[in-house]
C-alpha cells in the first residue's frame, strides 16, 4: 500500500489507555517526518497556484474530476467496506447504504445538473432604469477549500462536500478524520490515485497538525464535527475573514404524540435510532411522549429489536460498535450516571466496545443523559402530559439539528412545525430527510452554519457574483443622476428607478 | 443597558410577536411612513454629519430603502412560503419543501457613509424574515445615530427593534451578548473583530466590508461618456463609498485623454470651484481627513489637489502614472482622490487585479464583448458593472455582498430575507407504503440491498440519452399507429359516404 506522501505520525493525545498500540503503528508506517508546518504551506501554494491558472474553471475540467471520484467510489466498494468495518464495525448494509450510495447519488446528480448549476442567472427583475441593461448573477469558485471530515461517516462526510468543492470549481484539501485510521489510510491513497493532485490533496494528522492547518488561509472551510473544536475553527478563519460552514450536532427530539400506529413508528424510530449504533448526527437522540404513549411503546420496540438483530444483539452481524474505548467509556459512563430506569437492553463489552441497544423511562429534564448529545444507542424517554409541555421544553434547549414528529395527526405535526426550530425536519420518519438532494442539509444555532448536499453544496462553495453589464443607450436618462442637481431630475429619476407592484412585464406608464 | 435591550429584544422575540407576516408587514409600512414624514430632518442630520447634498440624501439614501420595503410588503407571502424540492422514489408520496423560519434576535451595526440606507436596509429584511433586530448605527454620524435613536421606537416595536447608541466599548459589550445572526458594514479590520466575537457563540456573520475596486478602461471606448460616468460614481459622497472606482488601469495612449475627461466633466458637475458647490460632501472627520492627506503626500495631483482642514474638504483629485507600490494604492482610499496606474494591456490589468485581494466592486469600460467577457471570466468580485460604476448596487434583485477580504454573505431585495431566515428542510411522510420501507430494515441480505440502492436514486425521471430517443421513438411510432388507424377507419367508413 502506497503511503500518503504528506501524512505525518498521529499525534495519538487520544489513546492514553492503548498507547502500546500507537507506538506499534507509528514505526510500522514508512512515513518520513516531515516539518509540519513547511510541508503543510507547499501542499497549499501548490493548490493556489493550480487554482490561478485556471484549470478548475471549465466544465469539462470538473466534469472529469466527478467522473474519477464516481470510478474511485465504484470501483473500490469492497475495499471501503472493509475499512469502514474494521473502524466502526459497520455492517456491509450500512456501508452501502449511508456511505456508497448516498455518495454515488450526490455525484450523479451533481454530474447531471453541472451544466445548469453553471450557468449565469439571467432570470432577474429589472427597473425602467436598466431595461436595457444585462443584469445577471455569475457563480465562480471561491479558490483552495479546506474540508474536515467526521468519525461517524468517515466517507461521505467528505466525500460529500468534496463533491460540492470540485462542481463548483474549486481546490480541496481534505482533513479526514484521524480517529478512523483504515479510512484515512484508504482516503489518502486512494484520492492522488484518481484525482489531479495539482488540484485535490489529502493531509492526514492529530489535532496538533489540524491546529497548524489552520494558521493558513483558506477560501471556505467545511468542519463536520463538535462545537467545542468549531469555535476554534471559526477563531482561526476570523483572522483571515474566511467564510465557514459548520455541520455540528445536538440532541434532536422525536416527538410521538397523538393517534399513530405503533408498530410502524416503532420500527422507523429504532431504524433511525440504531443506525451506525447511535453515531449519527441526526439520530433522534430522546423521545417525549405521553404515559400511555410510552406503556404502548415499549413492547413494540422490544418485538423490533428481536426483528432487528434477533434475541442476542451482541451477536448480530447487522449492529455496529461505538467507535474507540473512550466514546464508549463516555457512554457507559452517562449510562451509569442516569437515574433512569433501564427497560430494554443495558448490556455491554468493553473488549468490543459493544453496547446493546438501550431504552430508559423515567428519565428528568437533569439526568445526566439529557445533558449532552448522547451520540450512541441509548435511547432515554420523557413523559410529557402535553404537546405544549414538549415544545416549551424543546424550546428552552439549544436549537438541534434535526427534530422528529411521528403522528397521523396534521396539526400535531404543523403545532410542532411551527412552533419550534432545527435544522432540519421529518415527520414519521428519521435521518431520511438527508438522503433527498433537493433538501438543504445544515444546523441552525448551535447545531451549524450553512448547508450542503445537492445544488446547495454547489451554492455553498461558489461566490454569487452580481453583474450589470450596462448599455451605452440611455445616456440621456442618466444625465438626469449628475450634478449640479435639481428638484426635476430629482423627481424623473425617482420614477424611473422606483418599485411598482406587477411592474414586471413591460412599462406601466406609456 | 445593552445586555438588558438585548435581553428584552429576545423575550419579545420568545413570545411569537413578529411571527405573524401581518405584524411584519405593518412594521415595514410603519418604517415606510417614518422615512417619508421625516424626510426633512434626515436631510438636515446628513447635512451636519457629511454636508450631503439635500438631492443626493433621496437619491442614494432613501430611493433605494423605499424600493426595500416596497418590494418586501408585496412578496413578502411568497418568500416566507413552503418551497417544496424535488422528490426521489423513496419520497414520491411525501411533502418534501423548505420552510424559511425566522433565526430570533439579530444584530445590524451601521456605517456612517451612508447612515440611514445601509443601517435599515438590513433592518428591512430582519424585519420581514420575523426576527428581533439590535440596531447600533455607526457614531461617527452622529447626528444621523442621534436622529435614528429618537425616531425609531415612534415608529417601531421598541422591544423587538431597539436601537442602541454608543461608541467601540457600546459595540463591543453587544458583541459579548448572544445573537443568532450579526451583520457588519464596516471595514475588515473591525470585521474580523466581529466575526471573532461571534465565534465564541457560534454565531453567524455577514460582513460586508470593502477594498480596492479596479476600474478598468479599454483604448477602444467612448472616454467622453465612461470618465462621465466614473466621475460621478467616484466623487459622490466626496469618494466615500464603499464602492467607488478606488483607482483607474488603462493604457499609456489614453491616459491624458482620461485625465481631460474627468476634468471636464468636473467642471460640469460642481463648477470651478467644488468648495462652494451646493452638490459636494466633505470628509466625515478630522482623522480620515488626516489618513488622505498623508496618502497624497508625495504626489503632485493633476487635477485637484487643493484642502482646507477647517472643513474638512479635500478637491476632487486625480493623480497620473501612480506606481502600484505608492502608499496610494495600498489600501482602499475611500476619498475624493483618483489614482491612474497604466497597464500594457488586458493580459497585465488582469494579472494586476489578481494579484491583489479580492474587491467588492469591479468596472470595466469597453466595446469590446471579447475584452469584457475575460474580464468577468478572468477576476472575480463582489459584484461587477460594466461600462458604469455603482448601478449593480441598485437593482435589488441581484445580491450584493463582497468575497474574500471584501466580505462574506449577501443581501438586497429577496437576498436580505434569504440571509436572515434559516432554510429549514422538511420531509413529511406518511406511515404508510410500510412494505416499500420494510427492504431498509435489519436482517439485511443482498437483495434488500439491492432494492434499497434503486429506491434511492434521483432523479425521479431517466433524463439520459437513450432515454430521450426511445421517448422519441416511442411517440413517432405511437403517432404513426394512430395515423393508419385513423385513415383506415375513414376509409371503412367511406365505403358507405359519397363525399369521398
Amino acid at each position: 500500500m502506497k503511503p500518503c506522501p504528506v501524512c505525518r505520525p498521529i499525534h495519538y493525545t487520544y489513546f492514553a489507555t492503548k498507547t502500546r498500540n500507537s507506538i506499534g503503528h507509528i514505526f510500522s508506517r514508512s512515513v518520513p517526518f516531515l516539518n509540519e508546518m513547511a510541508s503543510q504551506s507547499e501542499v497549499i501554494d501548490r493548490l493556489r497556484a493550480t487554482f490561478r491558472s485556471g484549470v478548475t474553471f471549465p466544465e469539462q475540467f470538473r466534469m472529469t474530476q466527478l467522473q474519477n471520484l464516481l470510478s474511485l467510489v465504484e470501483e473500490n466498494e469492497q475495499l471501503i467496506q472493509d475499512a469502514l468495518h474494521k473502524d466502526l464495525h459497520k455492517p456491509k448494509f450500512e456501508s452501502v447504504l449511508s456511505e456508497i450510495q448516498i455518495t454515488l447519488n450526490d455525484l450523479y446528480f451533481a454530474m447531471e445538473n453541472l451544466r445548469t448549476w453553471m450557468q449565469p442567472e439571467y432570470n432577474i427583475g429589472k427597473n425602467l432604469a436598466t431595461r436595457m441593461d444585462d443584469c445577471f448573477i455569475r457563480r465562480e469558485p471561491l479558490g483552495v477549500v479546506l474540508i474536515i471530515g467526521a468519525w461517524n461517516y468517515p466517507l461521505h462526510l467528505i466525500l460529500l462536500p468534496l463533491v460540492a468543492a470540485i462542481a463548483a470549481g474549486n481546490c480541496a484539501i481534505l482533513k479526514p478524520s484521524e480517529i478512523c485510521q483504515a479510512t484515512e489510510q484508504l482516503l489518502a491513497e486512494l484520492i492522488p490515485k484518481y484525482l489531479s493532485q495539482d488540484c485535490y490533496a489529502v493531509l492526514c494528522g492529530g489535532a496538533e497538525d489540524t491546529k497548524s492547518l489552520l494558521k493558513n488561509k483558506f477560501d471556505h472551510i467545511f468542519y463536520t464535527g463538535s462545537q467545542v473544536v468549531a469555535r476554534s475553527i471559526l477563531l482561526a478563519a476570523a483572522p483571515h475573514l474566511t467564510p465557514v460552514t459548520l455541520e455540528l450536532g445536538g440532541k434532536s427530539p422525536c416527538f410521538i404524540y397523538g393517534h399513530i400506529d405503533i408498530q410502524k413508528a416503532a420500527k422507523r424510530l429504532c431504524w433511525s435510532k440504531f443506525f451506525n449504533t447511535g453515531q449519527s448526527c441526526v439520530a433522534p437522540d430522546y423521545v417525549l411522549c405521553t404515559a400511555q404513549t410510552r406503556d404502548a411503546l415499549l413492547p413494540a420496540l422490544r418485538e423490533t429489536l428481536r426483528t432487528f438483530y434477533g434475541p442476542d444483539p451482541g451477536a448480530s452481524l447487522d449492529i455496529g460498535r461505538i467507535v474507540t474505548p473512550r466514546h464508549w467509556r463516555r457512554l457507559m459512563d452517562m449510562l451509569e450516571k442516569s437515574k433512569g430506569k433501564v427497560v430494554i437492553g443495558g448490556e455491554s463489552r468493553e473488549e468490543d466496545r459493544y453496547i446493546a441497544p438501550t431504552v430508559l423511562v423515567d428519565v428528568q429534564e437533569s439526568d445526566a443523559l439529557m445533558q449532552e448529545e448522547i451520540f450512541g444507542p441509548i435511547l432515554p424517554i420523557l413523559t410529557i402530559e402535553s404537546l405544549e409541555e414538549g415544545i416549551d421544553y424543546i424550546n428552552r434547549q439549544e436549537k438541534p439539528l434535526a427534530l422528529y414528529v411521528f403522528s397521523d395527526e396534521t396539526s400535531v405535526v404543523t403545532t410542532v412545525l411551527n412552533n419550534t426550530s432545527s435544522g432540519g425536519f421529518c415527520g414519521n420518519d428519521g435521518i431520511v430527510h438527508m438522503a433527498l438532494p433537493g433538501l438543504p442539509f445544515g444546523g441552525v444555532g448551535a447545531s451549524g452554519m450553512g448547508s450542503y448536499h445537492g445544488r446547495w453544496g454547489f451554492e455553498t462553495f461558489s461566490h454569487r457574483r452580481g453583474c450589470m453589464n450596462r448599455s451605452w443607450l440611455l445616456e440621456r436618462v442618466n444625465v438626469l443622476r449628475y450634478p449640479p442637481y435639481s428638484d426635476y431630475n430629482l423627481g424623473w429619476l425617482r420614477w424611473a428607478t422606483t418599485f411598482k407592484k406587477n411592474s414586471w412585464g413591460g412599462c406601466s406608464v406609456m | 443597558m445593552e445586555k438588558q435591550a438585548v435581553q428584552r429584544a429576545r423575550e419579545a422575540f420568545l413570545a411569537g410577536r413578529p411571527r405573524p407576516l401581518e405584524f411584519r408587514v405593518q412594521q415595514l409600512k410603519s418604517l415606510q411612513r417614518m422615512i417619508t414624514d421625516r424626510q426633512g430632518e434626515i436631510a438636515t442630520a446628513l447635512k451636519q454629519d457629511i454636508n450631503r447634498s439635500q438631492y443626493d440624501t433621496p437619491l442614494f439614501e432613501l430611493i433605494g430603502l423605499e424600493n426595500e420595503i416596497s418590494l418586501a410588503v408585496s412578496k413578502l407571502a411568497q418568500w416566507a412560503a413552503p418551497r417544496p424540492v424535488e422528490r426521489n422514489l423513496l419520497t414520491i408520496s411525501d411533502q418534501a419543501y423548505i420552510q424559511p423560519e425566522p433565526l430570533g434576535v439579530v444584530l445590524i451595526i451601521g456605517a456612517w457613509n451612508y447612515p440611514w440606507a445601509l443601517t435599515l436596509q438590513p433592518l428591512v429584511g430582519a424585519i420581514a424574515a420575523g426576527n428581533a433586530a439590535v440596531v447600533k448605527p455607526s457614531e461617527l454620524s452622529e447626528y444621523s445615530a442621534s436622529l435614528l435613536k429618537a425616531l425609531l421606537p415612534r415608529y417601531l416595536d421598541q422591544e423587538l427593534y431597539p436601537v442602541v447608541c454608543g461608541g467601540v466599548s457600546e459595540t463591543q459589550e453587544l458583541l459579548r451578548q448572544r445573537f443568532d445572526h450579526v451583520f457588519y458594514t464596516g471595514n475588515s479590520t473591525v470585521g474580523k473583530l466581529v466575526m471573532e466575537a461571534a465565534a465564541r457563540h457560534l454565531t453567524p456573520v455577514t460582513l460586508e466590508l470593502g477594498g480596492k475596486s479596479p476600474c478598468y478602461i479599454d483604448k477602444d471606448v467612448d472616454l467622453r461618456v465612461a470618465c462621465r460616468r466614473i466621475t460621478w460614481g467616484k466623487f459622490v459622497n466626496c469618494g466615500q463609498t464603499c464602492i467607488a472606482p478606488d483607482y483607474i488601469l488603462c493604457e499609456p495612449s489614453i491616459q491624458n485623454r482620461v485625465v481631460e475627461g474627468i476634468r471636464q466633466t468636473l467642471l460640469e458637475f460642481y463648477g470651478p470651484d467644488p468648495k462652494s458647490s451646493p452638490d459636494y460632501s466633505r470628509i466625515i472627520n478630522q482623522r480620515h481627513f488626516n489618513r488622505l492627506m498623508t496618502l497624497l503626500e508625495g504626489y503632485t495631483a493633476t487635477v485637484g489637489g487643493q484642502s482646507d482642514s477647517s472643513q474638512r474638504y479635500i478637491a476632487p483629485t486625480v493623480v497620473k502614472d501612480v506606481p502600484p507600490q505608492a502608499r496610494l494604492m495600498q489600501e482602499e482610499i475611500f476619498g475624493p482622490l483618483l489614482p491612474i496606474v497604466t497597464v500594457s494591456d488586458i493580459d497585465d490589468a488582469i494579472h494586476f487585479i489578481n494579484e491583489r485581494e479580492k474587491p467588492l466592486a469591479l468596472y470595466v469600460f469597453s466595446s469590446n464583448k471579447k475584452v469584457i467577457r475575460r474580464m468577468l471570466a478572468e477576476t472575480t468580485s463582489g459584484g461587477v458593472t460594466v461600462n458604469d460604476v455603482i448601478m449593480h448596487y441598485t437593482l435589488n434583485s441581484l445580491p450584493f455582498g463582497g468575497v474574500g477580504q471584501s466580505g462574506t454573505g449577501r443581501y438586497h431585495g429577496k437576498h436580505t430575507f434569504d440571509q436572515f431566515s434559516h432554510h429549514r428542510a422538511c420531509l413529511v411522510k406518511s406511515l404508510g407504503l410500510e412494505e416499500v420501507h420494510m427492504v431498509r430494515y435489519p436482517p439485511q441480505n443482498h437483495q434488500k440491498v439491492r432494492r434499497v440502492r434503486l429506491a434511492m436514486r434521483t432523479p425521479l425521471v431517466d433524463f439520459s440519452k437513450g432515454t430521450y430517443i426511445w421517448a422519441v421513438t416511442a411517440s413517432i411510432v405511437a403517432l404513426g399507429l394512430l395515423v393508419a388507424l385513423t385513415v383506415i377507419l375513414i376509409l371503412a367508413a367511406g365505403v358507405s359516404c359519397t363525399c369521398l
